[in-house]
């Protein structure tokens, strides 16, 4: 397996709210190998957008609090590191792009300003140079007419061209790992395959790891090497794609699959109804002492209720935190 | 899947860099100003009279204090355009003078009263928490004093200089803009774009000037302008109470040293009025123009 990049161990993030507090990630340990993507999978609510916050140095604190671990990037801490230094990180070694292609990007600069921005931020290019590394990127995207359209505004285009110039502007200082936040949630499916293929292809290109934090487990069969399944800030179950799509363990990775609407020859007769996860993520100041998903799952007994499962690996690479897996391997 | 739209293929690079540059988009600004007639308007009336207040005193170089003819003629009599004042002053003079003290006051105060309520509301919406709450009290203590009577206790404490006049306009006037500002930052700084920006690693200072302000330039400027009118009022009720420096010539003044003329010279007054009103117009439709101006969805390619 290829070296090890990032690495987050043990992390805790706390949040100062009304109802007390809410620990939003707990006990958070994953990491990403060079060239590697690794996918972040899980409803609203569950913690996903928060680890990229944490990875990038973004968590608002207060009201956040980052209450335990440490996240390495190489060897070095970067929550013992400075602001300074987390800014040097930002954009040139880490990047990430959002949801939001509409709003993420600054309303009253042309693209190719921004993009050079981040050129002339990092790399101190000159204005010239760094409007040619823009062009550049905007050509690697896939822009069409790109020595027309890096004067164009934001405004101008479509979400599916912003989503690209935002990509654009992540991938301006070749970061080595690069966090896609939902990057197409906001966009059309057939735009959504066309930004997958990009990054898919940009990654084989330029080698940078991607962390793809989705709630849609089809981004993931699409993307991902490796998927992390998230809980309630937790992560309940980790293994290799094939292993997630073929066998899933845990109660909540099934019906996340189960979930995704499936094509048939013909609908009207074939069609299966659509399977859900009944209720909601838990508001994480009330979490007891059990599984977090407990009060949602069908096989949840008494046990479950009372204790939090251990993670435990059943197979190479493959962890789950469930107590069925676990009575499973004692029996 | 086919995708003809994200080709890899580069286009011709451009011959030279300076083609990149031809669109600027300082071009569109100004075609979009110029598409508002009224602000065109507006500007032509600012253009002419800053143009007189700085041109005119160079070629005519008169004194604006001599007394030229009889006192209260009629406009037009005695080859005097608009007449003559109290003192028998050229009017028309006394005007185009007072329009340099006028506008250099206006602009002064109005540019201290752009600072500290930019600086002001900028941190305050920024970083909220205790900085907000500090400075909003601060600004608050100052909205509830009467600005007139401030501004009178200020210029009588100290020298009743102009600069001590725009100084004292500055500081009772930036609340607004201090409050406007705020609530344009905190609105913005949830954006999404700023956290685009954090994650390029842009620092706060940054933030705050490149990536948030011209964000909430637009009602701002619109603001700025109107400040500036707010300014000449303020200065002109200044000279009209006597507050200002005795020794210079402007519009207030004229119409304090005439005030007591008002039912025989109407002129006296009116004309230096109309000289303030249609200040306050152009700054205003050009306040308008920039709004127009500066928004980039309004333009059109």
């Amino acid at each position: 397996m290829a070296k090890t990049l990032l690495s987050v161990e043990g992390l805790a993030v706390e949040f100062d709210t009304r109802d007390g507090v809410a620990r939003v990630i707990d006990d958070l340990s994953i990491s990403l190998a060079e060239g590697e993507t690794l996918g972040i999978v899980g409803e609203s609510g569950c913690g996903k957008s928060m680890t990229a916050l944490s990875i990038m140095g973004l968590v608002p604190i207060p009201p956040g609090r980052i209450a335990a671990g440490r996240i390495f990037l190489d060897d070095e801490d970067l929550l013992q590191a400075s602001e300074a230094r987390m800014r040097e990180v930002r954009g040139n070694e880490i990047s990430m792009i959002f949801q939001e292609p509409m709003t993420s990007l600054n309303p009253v600069y042309s693209i190719g300003n921004q993009i050079a921005e981040t050129a002339r931020l990092h790399e101190g290019l000159s204005r010239a140079d760094a409007f040619q590394r823009a062009l550049e990127m905007l050509v690697a995207v896939g822009i069409p007419a790109a020595d027309k359209r890096i004067h164009e505004f934001p405004h101008q285009m479509s979400g599916g061209m912003r989503q690209r110039v935002m990509i654009a502007m992540a991938l301006a200082c070749q970061p080595r790992v690069l966090i896609a936040d939902e990057p197409t949630t906001a966009l059309d499916v057939t735009v959504q395959a066309q930004i997958f293929d990009l990054l898919n292809d940009l990654k084989d290109r330029t080698g940078t790891a991607i962390i793809m934090i989705t709630h849609d487990m089809g981004a993931i069969a699409e993307m991902a090497q490796r998927v992390v399944v998230m809980y309630a800030g937790r992560v309940v179950e980790q293994a290799d794609v094939d292993q997630i799509l073929t066998d899933p363990r845990h109660p909540y990775t099934q019906g996340l699959i189960r979930c995704v609407p499936h094509l048939t020859q013909n609908p009207t007769k074939e069609r299966p109804p659509l399977l859900e996860i009944p209720g909601v993520v838990p508001p994480l100041t009330q979490l007891g002492s059990g599984c977090p998903f407990a009060p949602r799952c069908q096989y949840a007994d008494a046990q479950c209720r009372a204790e939090m499962p251990p993670t435990k690996a059943i197979d190479d690479g493959h962890t789950v935190a469930c107590w069925l897996t676990e009575r499973e391997a004692a029996a | 899947m086919s995708d003809s739209e994200s080709t890899t293929q580069a286009g011709p690079p451009p011959a030279d860099m300076d083609e990149i540059f031809v669109e600027h988009p300082f071009r569109q600004f100004v075609a979009m100003y110029f598409r508002n007639y009224a602000a065109v308007a507006g500007l032509l009336v600012f253009v002419t009279i800053v143009g007189a207040a700085l041109f005119a005193p160079m070629i005519l170089d008169l004194d604006p204090f001599e007394m030229v003819d009889e006192p209260l003629l009629r406009p037009g009599e005695g080859g005097h355009l608009l007449g003559t004042d109290n003192l028998g002053r050229d009017l028309f003079i006394a005007i185009v003078y007072g329009a340099r003290v006028t506008m250099a006051v206006g602009g002064a105060a109005a540019g201290i009263t752009l600072f500290i309520g930019l600086t002001i509301g900028a941190m305050a919406g920024f970083y909220r928490g205790w900085v907000d709450e500090v400075l909003m009290r601060v600004t608050e203590f100052f909205q509830v004093l009467p600005p007139l009577l401030l501004a009178m206790v200020l210029v009588a404490l100290f020298s009743p200089t102009l600069e001590t006049v725009a100084i004292s306009i500055g500081v009772v006037s930036w609340t607004g803009v201090a409050r406007l500002a705020r609530a344009e930052f905190l609105r913005l700084r949830e954006q999404e774009f700023v956290k685009a920006a954090r994650s390029i690693g842009a620092r706060d200072r940054r933030i705050i000037w490149l990536v948030i302000m011209p964000n909430a330039l637009p009602p701002l400027i619109v603001n700025a302008a109107l400040t500036v009118g707010i300014a000449i009022l303020f200065e002109a009720a200044l000279s009209f109470l006597g507050l200002s420096d005795p020794n210079v010539m402007s519009w207030g003044k004229l119409i304090g040293d005439n005030r007591d003329y008002l039912l025989d010279a109407p002129w006296t007054v009116t004309f230096p009025g109309v000289a303030i009103f249609l200040t306050v117009l152009a700054m205003s439709l050009i306040g308008d123009g920039l709004t127009d101006a500066f928004n980039p969805k309004l333009r059109e390619r």
